[in-house]
């Protein structure tokens, strides 16, 4: 468990045919982030210390502590993601396109070794248990 | 990294059947329950909860323990570690999450 695993990263791009500002605020204000993401207290000013709150799930609070780490408006975003002993780091990147704007989230720090995947089994692995069906289905 | 495959594999069969899944995820959401009260849900004889207890223990994914005349199962999700990997379960909830943002900007004035 102590040797070092080389870390990962997840990318996720969307076009989205909104205009770069409104993206923005929705990234950006608290109440708007509880519509789409989670109960926080964000506030988009670096340093700041926030939390997203999920519903706990059994071996799991739902608590995720972040912390922001850079703001520049309308365009990229990035915070900390704390979470059962794993600290990883999101960031946003707004791009314009023709039709409205070019969305990138990266979340890195995730590690392959056991006790990261360990605490990953019990986050929200309810939710995801399709997932091993369809895993389990192509096994035979 | 056989042992692992092994350890996998066995997991891979324990879930591959929907009412071992059920029983399962019951038991994980709402804690500890007997024989007799995981068979009123399961839908299916207690003789047939029993034997998927028994598929579901050998995958180490429950626990029982004996108290007087009944047996207690315990969900042991951690023993999906080998399944489960952070990339899997973050690119499932990002896309979701990508999905409501969508929906929240279409919602949304200007």
């Amino acid at each position: 468990m102590t040797e070092t695993a080389p870390t990962r990263t997840l990318v996720i791009e969307r076009d989205i045919p909104h205009p770069q500002e409104k993206i923005w605020r929705a990234l950006t204000q608290s109440p708007l982030i509880d519509e789409w993401l989670m109960k926080n207290d964000f506030q988009p000013t670096v340093g700041h210390r926030f939390k997203f709150r999920s519903t706990p799930v059994p071996g799991w609070d739902g608590v995720i502590a972040c912390e922001v780490l850079l703001v520049e408006p309308n365009s990229r975003l990035s915070y900390s993601w704390g979470t059962m002993g794993m600290v990883s780091m999101v960031a946003w990147t707004l791009t314009p396109t023709k039709d409205g704007t070019h969305v990138r989230m990266e979340q890195t720090g995730f590690r392959s070794e056991q006790d990261a995947a360990y605490k990953g089994a019990t986050y929200g692995w309810t939710k995801f248990i399709g997932n091993l069906e369809r895993v389990a289905g192509g096994l035979d | 990294m056989q042992v692992a495959q092994a350890i996998a594999d066995n997991l891979f069969k324990a879930l591959s059947d929907p009412t071992r899944r059920a029983i399962f995820e019951h038991l994980a959401r709402d804690g500890e329950q007997t024989v007799h009260a995981l068979t009123d849900r399961a839908g299916v004889s207690q003789p047939a909860v029993s034997k998927h207890l028994g598929i579901l223990k050998h995958a180490k994914l429950v626990r029982d323990r004996r108290e007087g005349r009944e047996t207690h199962y315990r969900a042991q999700p951690q023993s999906l570690a080998p399944l489960v990997d952070w990339m899997n379960i973050y690119g499932a909830f990002w896309r979701d999450r990508f999905d409501q943002l969508e929906n929240l900007l279409k919602r949304m004035d200007q």
